[in-house]
């Protein structure tokens, strides 16, 4: 098993006429994901790469039955319109992969995922990979080298930074260990799935043995993972890499959830809270595969995938 | 500024019926006095500033009288907050305050929704108000529950007269929040006063960056947060940003003592998480960086180029550093061929460490390393297997080597045969409001350079009788400027230094936005 993706979801890609959109749509099936249709308006009736095109999501559904997950590549000002047509036409997850998406679309976005019971990842989102089973977004760049990077094993990934995301597997694999599913959960202040709810998901998942971190300053999600830490409610072990140690108070660091604000959201505050519960926290990121594999270790835990 | 100012908000308040004091900005003391004199003769003064401590820093005076609110302003608008010069300060109405309320509302990342704090103890203390805050949820459609903040008047101890005007107030600030897509909103205080009146004293308000495009009325000129009002790098980088919409390029000044043995740098990250990163490895191994910079997304050469040129108007560095996640899917070629441009034409002499991992590294690496043989600075590229704290003892080494002399701005070379009319000239348009021109020494292309030049032209030349001409159309050429970039930087050097790429950059090199 994996969380959120493998060969087994049908997937749905909207705005798939679009640069972004086929060219992802291509990756994602070299992937191994199970591209049903995909949605443009005014297209219906084309393809791309074998995958029919409709002209909104209720007759993509009605024509290729049910859908797992859609993937949206629309412009970010579109980004709300498109996901909530998703979720009202009975979408359970939604990936929202575009960046500068206004936060208050976001907000309308969560409130129908709520009165829905659906879910989605993003907005500004790399996306998410299983190796060996399939990738949601535009994570992995190429297949041919997203393959070749990210073997199969015990370590599930959650990232604020979509480069990192791909970054920490990297370098964990370079080390011996595959992951089970890397989340890049995105990096704005309002998200689907923060890291807490992402952590929760890996606790369930019968392959992965432990849960790789990368956070950043602001806001409030590496100290909720704690907090659930704490509660007992994750019981993995966390190795985590927290970004922005030198950042200064009122000041974006490119990625909108990217800052401290009052004095919330400090990285001194995020490595406390995570150390208290238990975490192995690094200092330098070029610590995070000794210290995953040492980790896994002490846990007596099978490296390799 | 994606943060609005006091006297911006409270515009933004009064239009929508939420009352604020009498007053009116000053830009001098003249005014100041004026506006005190029609006040009535006492007055509050208040810098316009971005700080949490106006009162402590000084920024706010009682002045009794037109004479000493003159005095004041001289004062005033002399201070400074960090680096930056105060403009204007809000001179107001003396209120006869009876309550003080604490009013914000700010984005919960937990909750996905807005979420209203509410301090109704009353009194006029910070610390009473401080005392007992409640947390309010926001339904992002229909504002604040009007029952519940009802209730939590009538259990609070302010005067039942009061509590029609404090609801209006409250639910006219949490729907302008709403209207303008504020990140932020805060209201501290909002008064009741002895004449009956409900007054919004302060606010402070911040936009959300990526709704300022929707709200044209509030006049952001720039949609960064940033802790500071933009200086004149942050609003080049910005309209660079702008321009050309290929990849992103973000572009922050940071703080810097300019005491002596601090170490400052120009920072140049690629990847939001990936420069965080870096940059704490870099300040780990004892530098300063000057700036923040990220560009990535597929940036276009001629966007890393902007961002480098930004990045070396920066008075002092000992040093150029470059970083991201290691493992970029973008083709890093393209920002090595931008970075190339810019220390050739600055020619550096400060020692760059520039990691270039990701797709197409060897390239990149190869490509910046022999471009910049020549220059009198070390220029190191690496690769992803080469941990950024490798990379930060490196560059660490060479700042050392070069005994930590710093650098300083200078205009770029532009070489001789730009604008002479033997050029074959050419337009080409990064972005449709950023516009450059490719020269062509014809006069120094004998058969066997054309060749080369034409070689390198990524399709956009042709050998037409031994010169180098267009083979494409002008129209179509415009968008070739990552093409030429890399013409210019390829045929330099294979010994064929006659191509080049004039982009000037709006803002740094004197150049008039729009102007070509």
């Amino acid at each position: 098993m994996a969380i959120l993706i493998d060969e087994t979801r049908r997937v749905l890609v909207q705005g798939i006429t679009g640069r972004e959109g086929r060219a992802r749509t291509k990756l994602m099936l070299g992937m191994g994901t199970n591209v049903v249709c995909g949605v443009t308006p005014g297209k219906g009736g084309e393809d791309v790469d074998g995958v029919p095109v409709y002209d909104n999501v209720p007759e993509a559904m009605a024509a290729c039955g049910p859908i797992d997950i859609s993937v949206v590549f629309v412009p970010a000002r579109l980004v709300k319109g498109a996901a909530i047509e998703a979720i009202e036409a009975g979408v359970k997850l939604v990936v929202l992969v575009p960046d500068r998406v206004p936060v208050w679309d976001a907000m309308a976005v969560a409130k129908c995922a709520r009165q829905h019971g659906a879910s989605f990842v993003g907005p500004n989102t790399l996306g998410i990979l299983s190796p060996g089973r399939g990738s949601l977004g535009m994570i992995g760049g190429k297949a041919e080298s997203a393959k070749k990077w990210f073997a199969k094993g015990p370590v599930g990934v959650i990232s604020r930074s979509g480069g990192m995301t791909s970054s920490c597997a990297y370098y964990i694999g370079q080390a011996g260990v595959g992951m089970s599913t890397l989340v890049h959960v995105g990096g704005d202040q309002v998200l689907g799935l923060r890291i807490p709810d992402v952590a929760l998901l890996f606790e369930d998942d019968p392959e992965t043995e432990a849960i790789v971190l990368f956070g950043e300053i602001g806001g409030t999600q590496e100290e909720d993972l704690a907090a659930l830490m704490k509660a007992g409610r994750v019981t993995k072990p966390v190795i985590a890499y927290i970004g922005g140690k030198v950042a200064k108070e009122g000041t974006r660091f490119s990625h909108a959830g990217a800052i401290i604000e009052g004095g919330k959201g400090t990285h001194d505050g995020k490595v406390r809270a995570l150390t208290e519960a238990g975490a192995v926290v690094v200092e330098s990121f070029g610590d995070l595969p000794e210290a995953t594999v040492r980790t896994l270790k002490t846990a007596g835990i099978a490296v390799g995938g | 500024m994606a943060r609005l100012h006091e006297y911006q908000g409270k515009g933004l308040l009064a239009e929508r019926g939420v009352a604020i004091p009498r007053g009116k900005t000053a830009s001098t003391p003249a005014e100041a006095e004026a506006i005190t004199a029609s006040l009535g003769g006492a007055a509050v003064m208040k810098i316009q500033a971005w700080t949490t401590s106006r009162k402590a820093q000084g920024g706010v005076t009682f002045p009794d009288s037109p004479a000493s609110a003159r005095a004041d302003a001289e004062r005033l608008l002399k201070m400074k907050i960090g680096q930056f010069p105060v403009e204007q300060a809000i001179v107001e109405e003396r209120l006869p305050i009876v309550d003080e309320l604490f009013v914000s509302m700010s984005i919960d990342d937990a909750a996905r929704a807005p979420v209203l704090l509410l301090s109704l103890t009353g009194g006029s203390g910070v610390e009473e108000r401080a005392g007992q805050v409640h947390r309010l949820p926001v339904d992002p459609d229909d504002g604040v529950d009007a029952a519940e903040v009802q209730r939590l008047l009538g259990a609070s101890p302010i005067d039942p007269k009061y509590h029609e005007g404090l609801l209006d107030a409250i639910d006219k600030a949490v729907r302008l929040a709403r209207e303008v897509e504020a990140r932020s909103l805060e209201i501290n205080p909002l008064v009741t006063t002895e004449d009956g009146r409900v007054v919004a004293a302060d606010c402070r308000l911040t936009i959300d960056d990526y709704a300022v495009f929707r709200h044209p009325e509030l006049g952001i000129e720039i949609a960064r947060e940033l802790d500071h009002p933009p200086t004149p790098l942050e609003r080049a980088a910005y309209r660079i940003e702008q321009a050309d919409h290929r990849g992103t390029f973000y572009f922050a000044k940071l703080p810097t003592t300019g005491e002596a043995g601090e170490r400052a740098i120009g920072f140049h990250g690629a990847g939001g998480g990936g420069s965080m990163m870096s940059m704490d490895a870099v300040v780990h191994a004892g530098f300063t960086p000057a700036n923040f910079t990220d560009t990535s997304g597929n940036p276009s050469s001629a966007k890393v180029y902007a961002a480098a040129r930004i990045i070396l108007q920066q008075e002092g560095l000992v040093g150029y550093f470059g970083s991201g996640s290691g493992v970029a899917s973008q083709e890093q070629h393209h920002s090595a061929y931008g970075l190339a441009k810019a220390f050739r034409e600055l020619n550096l002499d400060i020692p760059a460490v520039i990691r270039l991992g990701g797709n197409s590294e060897d390239r990149a690496v190869a490509i910046l390393e022999s471009a910049c043989a020549d220059l009198p600075a070390t220029v190191v590229g690496f690769r992803k297997d080469d941990p950024p704290a490798r990379c930060a003892e490196r560059f660490r080494e060479l700042v050392d080597a070069n005994s930590g002399n710093a650098w300083s701005p200078r205009e770029r070379a532009v070489p001789a045969f730009v604008g002479s009319p033997g050029a074959l000239s050419f337009d080409i348009g990064p972005g449709e409001h950023w516009k450059g021109h490719v020269w062509i020494d014809l006069e120094r292309c004998d058969a066997a350079t054309t060749a080369k030049v034409v070689e390198r032209g990524g399709g956009v030349l042709r050998d037409a009788g031994g010169r180098p001409a267009l083979a494409i159309d002008p129209e179509e050429a415009m968008k070739k400027d990552s093409e030429m970039i890399a013409c210019e930087i390829e045929c330099a050097m294979a010994g064929a230094p006659v191509v080049y790429v004039d982009l000037p950059i709006p803002g740094v090199d004197h150049v008039s936005w729009g102007e070509r």
